[in-house]
Parts: C-alpha cells; structure tokens; sequence
C-alpha cells in the first residue's frame, strides 16, 4: 500500500490523475514519485507535491493522509483497488470509474464519482454540487455502482443518472435526479426544489420534506416501504408520483407522506 | 526570404502530370521556382519520401457564428480534447470542433496549406472573417449563402439574372467571399415559416419561385461573373430516404446550364444526398445510380461528406433539416430561421458502427468515392465537423487506398448494415496519385485556385512530405502505416517557409483569406430601395454591413472581369 502525505497546503488546483491504484500497481516509490501532474500551469512530479510512503502490507491501496481538496481527478477511471482519503477531497474524484472502493473521511468536491460505472464510493462528510452527474453538456450519466453520501450534497446531484444507487444521509440540493432514465436515488432528509425534472425513468426517494413538487408530475398511490437495494428498504408511506409528464416521462418519485403535509392535496385525486 | 531545395523525393503532381518521378522542387521568395542556388538553399533531404503540393479542403467548417455557437453548446466535447500551449503554440481545445488556433495547427500536421470555409451567413460575415484571421498556418476563403437571400431571390423572380449578378458582385465584396453558396435552396426561406421544400420543383413561398429557379438562375449568375468556383450546393431533402431522385434531378436540371463541359456545380457532402429506400429502417444505398449518372456527365464535382465513428456536431444552414435530426435524436439543439439571411441548426450526433443507418452511411460515401471512376470530379471530406473531425483525414485515406482497411472496418458494422454494403464487390484502391488528385489537386482546380494543388513553376510554395516510399511500402497492405504518415507530415512548407516538421509546429505563420474582387462593367448602384428594406427588416444599418478591408488581417483580393 502507498501513503501520499502532502508536503504543503496547495496553493494552485492540482490535477493529479496518476493517484489511482492501477497507475500505481506494480512501481516503485521512486517510479512513482516521478509521475507527471499539472500544478496550475506547471508541469512537476508527483514527488514534489506529496511525501510517498510503502507500507509494508501487499493490498493494492493508496492512503492519502492531509487535506487535498486542491487535487483533481484522484481516481480517475479506476478499475481496481482501494483510496482511503483521510481528509477533504478534490474535484472530479473517482470520475467514470468502473470497478475498486474509494472512502473519503472528510468532505468530497464536485464531480465526485462524475459518470462512473462500477465501484464503490463512500465519503463520511458532506459532498458538493454534480455528485454523480456528467460534466457539463454531456448526457453520459452515471451507469452503475453505488454511492454512499453520509452528508449533505450539493445542487444538480445524479443527473442523467442510467443505473447504480446512491445513498444520501443528509438533505440534497435543488435539480437532484435531473434527467434520469434508470437507477435509485434515496435521501434520508429534505430535498431542494426542482426534484427529478425531465426524468424519464428511474427512482428518487425522500424521506424528509420537499420544498415543492414540480406540477408536471401526478400521484400513483401511497407506498408503506420502498426498496432501494439489496439490502435496505425504506420506511414510509411515501406518495408515490409518477413523471415528468413533460417529457412523457415514466419515472417514479417517491415522497414521504408524513414530512410533507403540503402534499395532502393530492389524496384527493387518488 | 530563404531558398529551399527539396531533394530527390517521391513527387505526385497530378496537375502537371508527375506521378511519382524522383526529382527536386526548388522554392524562392514563397514561390515554385525553376532552380534556386543550390550552395546557399536549404536543403531538405527527401529520398524515400513522398512529396505532395499542400493539402487543399474544399468544404470545412472552421469558422463563423454557426462554429461558434456549436462550441458554445458542447463543453463535453471540449474536455475530452484539451489542448496545452507550448512556447510556440497557443492553448485550445479538440474535439469536433476545435479553437481556431487547434484548427491551424492540426491542418498543418496533415500537410494541409488551404481550407475553404464553406457556410457563412453575410450577416456573420464580420464575425467569420474575425475567426478566419486567428486561424494561423492556413490560406482560406468563405463562402456567402446566397441560395434563399431576399435580394437574389427577387431579381430571380423578376428574370432579372443581370441585376442578380451585379448584386452576388457587389455581395462578394460586401462579405469577402469566394464563390456562391446555395443550402437546401428555397428550403430556408420557406422554414420562416415552419415549412420546407420537398423537391426541386415545389414552389418557395412569397416569392414564386422553385429550387430549380434558384439553382440554375444561380449558375447562370456564377458563369456571368466568370467566378473561379462553380456554385457550391447543399441539395434539397438532404437526410432524408429516397434523397437520391432529388440529388439526380438536380443534376440533371443544371446540365441547362452546362455548354461547355466544364463543371457548372459542386455537390457538396454528396453521401448524405445519396440515400435510396423510403425510410430509416430500408435506407440502402444510392451510390451506384449516382456514380452512373456522374460516369456519364462532367458538368458536376462532388465531395464526400464521408461518415467517421465519432461523437462529433453537426452543425448547417439547413435549418428544417435539423429539426429532423432533433426529432430522432432528441438532443440539445440550437436553431435559428429569421435573422440570418438563411436559417440554421446544429445538434450534436454520434455516428456508430451498430446503427444499422450509421454504418449505412458510412458505407454510402466510401462506395461514391470507388464508384466514381474519375478522380477529378469527387473529394475528399468529411463536411468537417458534420461527418466527423478533418482530424480523421487519415482514416478516409486508408479506406480509399486499401480494401483491406474498408474491410476490417465494416467487418465491426452493424450486421443489416453489412449486407447491404457495395464495399466488398470493390476492389479498386486508389493509388498514390489519385490521392493527391482528391485531397489537393482537384479540390484546387474545382476552386479554380491558380498557385494551390500543384508544384509547377510560379506556384505558391505550399508543399507536404509524408513518409512514404512508394517503392517500398505497399499502402494497401500496410494501410495504418499510410495513416500514421498521412496524420503527421515530415514536412509542411506554407509559402516557402517550413512550418511543421516530424509532425511538430515548427514555425506559426498567418495564412491568406482570398476574396472575389469581381469588376463589372458598371460600377454597382445601391438604391434607396434597398437602404430602405435594411432598415425595415435587418437587424443592423446598412452602414454596419459591409466586412471593412480592416476586418481581414492578411487580404488577398483576387480580381475576376465579370461579363455583365
């Protein structure tokens, strides 16, 4: 296993793709402190930036230990092994990623597990805006994999999400689940306004309250639990609506009965 | 300026008849010359090498508010291509469509020394000439759309054909341009109106006119003003089934026109023109009946418009034609119908091999291409960036020159696709000498650009080396080879001056943007009348509208005696 430890705080965004397990398989410290990253406009070593550490044990892992949330696209594509980020990260973490775990104790940028396909990404803090989604313009959503948000996340999370999970503790921001066609979205508190708009497909459920309910979406029923994944049901009732109907759209909000009494109008057309 | 002597080099130069002699090309003041002083010339040393005159484009669209807006809308093509300067080069970005700077410069690496940027509505003619100025290491030239412009359209309409052409004159000169470009004609004026034109015979409304009025009054106008290039023409029902009828039609409409033998017309990005079937799913084909009729005739020149696999943007003036593709696609699309002096659309495409309609395509321009028998009268394109990126150069290349190549591509096509596909029953590869007819000598020609396409005395000294040994290498066998060559010249030379080297940037310099000063017998009036509908219906002054001799950073008037 590597441990990266930064040498200084980062004055300039970093953009260190190289920080990923299948770069680093199979060299050498020396080897990889001499990989290439961009600091600002400069071109230095991996080695200027972090201090580089082998630790003895044979799991292909990379440790970073400090705050590096200045340092973009650690992860990027990987398809195997474990990041443990002891600390904030950057941008663009574990970007269209298929396969491997990254664990962020600290809070995660924007991007973060942008289009991935497989994997696993676990932050212990609060993530920002784009969680999941495609850069912007880009349709190519995230495919699959989990994500598991212990905080709060930003605006425009899971857009144009087309399968996977992700798992938020906290509240979301406005334009959660935009354009999704496929694919479970689940926040244990409230989301922002705006919720699943031009969504064709998928699932998006809240348990806390909703600011406000896009009007192109109708209600179904009420639902007591909904299944998110394998392993874990939601507890309801929720209001199960159905959208958007602006883009003839057959994604399903599910929205919880009792943290939204504003909602109670719509039993009337049930 | 430095002499260069170029020497023992493996020289194609279709317009003067050289078909790979070895020999030296000598170069002074930026020109072909005889000899130069063979102790004080550079010389470059090219045994074993192939040397061509600088790659010449015929129909690319690097620059312009229709480019500029399709940059706008795609930072996701953008991040995926993202270019770094060097102490040499400016920063920029790929993909589809790329910075002005990146355009230059990938253009160059090709051994490409000219490009035509073939789309410009005269209301963004500052805006294109602006672009045109930063796109170095390029000579260029645009073109004007002028097939559903008011004032053309009307003189038409009155029989009028001598007041037409002193108005596409004074036109030429108002927005620097090079020849007379016609979009989906008829079609645009009628999509302000939400509607479109479905053959060349369906009546343009208010005006009363046809698609056959406008192309062959068009002609007659291009032939009285004795302009270098024929009309440059986009056809009716482009992407749509069945378009071929219409493609011959049109055709057959300008051989009126035709009395001399000589081109009166170029039908650009003809593979999109070419679909037989009556819908998406039996779309097949129409290359075989196309390639008849243009075996049979000389009164046209074609270009590809040839389909690369790529997430690319599509982007033209013939607006209602991408609404359709919005309706199938359901992407992000901008479109603009009233203001411009035509409409427009770009959306974003992505060409795959398993689309059956896709590969169909792709299929349906490398058959044009084998199928019609002269070089001379079809090019190489790929409509850049509506087919795919000019970048892609290489690959069409080694489609054209290998069977082996075609084959290993359409072998990863989509099965329907497969079996409706000429290629295999094709066995012509084209050598090194007709390629150098398709990328450079007869785009040259069909422009009518005296100094470009050729390495005769008096010349303009644009000249690429590629490394090939025609004696050596089989470039139907080792076709990635040739791909490799062709996408990274030894040697680009722009106006005697080497410009790229090993396939670097060695040197940046300003191309040329030519222009059409066209004399006329009368000095061109413009009345009150006309002052009067600018200020009714355009969204600037009269006094605002012209491109300023300013605009244009390195001009190269080209004068032209009409005959009227």
């Amino acid at each position: 296993m590597i441990v990266l430890t930064p040498l200084g705080k980062f004055r300039f965004p970093v953009h260190a793709e190289c920080i990923n397990p299948d770069v680093f398989k199979e060299k050498s410290v020396a080897e990889i402190a001499s990989l290439s990253v961009w600091e600002g406009n400069r071109k230095k070593k991996l080695g200027d930036l972090f201090k580089i550490e082998e630790v003895s044990d044979e799991t292909l892992g990379i440790t970073i230990n400090g705050d590096v949330s200045k340092v973009r696209r650690v992860g990027q594509g990987m398809k195997a092994g474990e990041i443990v980020i002891n600390g904030n990260a950057g941008m663009h973490l574990g970007e269209k990623m298929a396969g491997g775990k990254i664990t962020v104790n600290g809070n995660a940028g924007g991007w973060t597990g942008s289009s991935m396909k497989k994997g696993l990404i676990e932050i212990h803090g609060d993530a920002s805006d784009y969680l999941a989604s495609p850069y912007r313009g880009s349709t190519d959503g995230m495919k699959g994999g989990r994500i598991v948000v212990d905080g709060n996340v930003g605006s425009d999370s899971g857009c144009y999400l087309r399968g996977g999970v992700i798992i938020v503790r906290g509240k979301a921001g406005p334009f959660l689940g935009f354009h999704i066609s496929k694919g479970v979205i689940y926040v244990e508190k409230s989301a922002g306004n705006r919720l699943g708009a031009s969504m064709t497909g998928g699932k998006i459920v809240v348990s806390g309250a909703i600011d406000e309910l896009m009007p192109t979406f109708t209600i179904a029923g009420v639902k007591a639990k909904v299944k998110i994944d394998e392993t874990f049901k939601a507890q309801g009732p929720f209001y199960v609506f159905l959208g958007d109907l602006a883009e003839k759209g057959n994604g399903k909000l599910f929205v919880s009965k009792n943290s939204n009494s504003h909602l109670k109008q719509y039993e009337k057309f049930l | 300026m430095a002499e260069i002597l170029i020497e023992n080099g493996f020289v194609f130069d279709p317009l003067n008849g050289i078909n790979g002699e070895r020999m030296d090309i000598a170069i002074k003041n930026g020109k072909i010359v005889r000899s130069v002083n063979t102790q004080k010339a550079k010389k470059i040393n090219a045994a074993g090498l192939t040397v061509m005159p600088g790659g010449v484009d015929v129909h690319t669209h690097v620059a312009g508010h229709e480019v500029n807006t399709g940059r706008m809308i795609r930072p996701e093509d953008h991040v995926k291509d993202v270019v770094r300067k060097t102490g040499l080069t400016r920063s920029g970005v790929g993909y589809s469509i790329p910075t002005t700077f990146v355009t230059g410069y990938r253009y160059s690496k090709m051994g490409y020394t000219t490009v035509m940027n073939p789309s410009m509505a005269p209301l963004g003619a500052k805006h294109t000439h602006e672009e045109l100025n930063d796109i170095p290491m390029l000579d260029k030239a645009t073109f004007p759309l002028l097939g559903d412009w008011w004032f053309v359209l009307e003189n038409l309409q009155k029989g009028d054909l001598e007041g037409c052409a002193r108005h596409v004159a004074w036109m030429m000169e108002t927005t620097k341009g090079y020849a007379i470009k016609i979009v989906n004609p008829g079609g645009l004026e009628s999509w302000g109106f939400g509607r479109n034109v479905h053959s060349i015979d369906d009546v343009v409304p208010n005006f009363d006119i046809t698609p056959r009025d406008i192309m062959c009054g068009l002609a007659k106008v291009n032939k009285m003003l004795n302009l270098p290039h024929t009309i440059h023409l986009h056809t009716n029902n482009l992407g749509i089934p069945g378009n071929y009828v219409t493609t011959l039609e049109t055709m057959k409409a300008l051989e009126s026109v035709a009395t001399d033998g000589k081109p009166v017309a170029h039908i650009t990005h003809v593979q999109f023109s070419s679909f037989a079937g009556d819908n998406w799913g039996n779309l097949r084909s129409g290359a075989e009946e196309i390639s008849k009729y243009i075996n049979n005739h000389s009164h046209m020149t074609l270009d590809m418009g040839q389909i690369i696999f790529s997430d690319t943007t599509t982007m033209t003036a013939d607006g209602p034609f991408e609404f359709t593709l919005y309706q199938l696609s359901g992407r992000k699309w901008v479109n603009s119908d009233v203001e411009t002096e035509t409409s427009g659309g770009i959306i974003p495409m992505h060409y795959k091999r398993k689309s059956a309609v896709n590969a169909t395509q792709w299929s349906i321009g490398l058959e044009l291409a084998l199928l019609i028998k002269d070089p001379w009268k079809i090019f190489m394109t790929t409509d850049h960036p509506n087919a795919g990126p000019f970048f892609e150069y290489p690959k069409i290349l080694a489609w054209l020159t290998s069977k082996k190549a075609r084959l290993a591509t359409l072998a990863k096509c989509h099965k329907k696709a497969q079996k409706k596909s000429l290629l295999p029953s094709i066995n012509r590869e084209l050598s090194l000498y007709e390629l150098a007819v398709v990328t450079r000598a007869g785009q040259a020609k069909a422009l009518g650009l005296k100094g470009k396409g050729h390495l005769g005395v008096g010349a303009d000294a644009d000249v690429a080396i590629y490394n090939i040994n025609p004696e050596t290498l089989d470039i139907a066998k080792k076709y990635k080879t040739a791909r490799k060559a062709f996408g990274s010249a030894v040697y680009t030379i722009k106006d005697g001056q080497v410009v790229v080297k090993d396939g670097e940037i060695v040197q940046t310099v300003d191309g040329r943007t030519m222009w059409l000063d066209i004399e006329t017998a009368e000095e061109i009036e413009i009345g009150e009348e006309m002052k009067r509908k600018f200020k009714q219906y355009w969204t600037v002054e009269y006094e605002n509208y012209p491109v300023f001799d300013h605009y244009v950073k390195v001009p190269e008037a080209i004068t032209v005696k009409a005959s009227v």
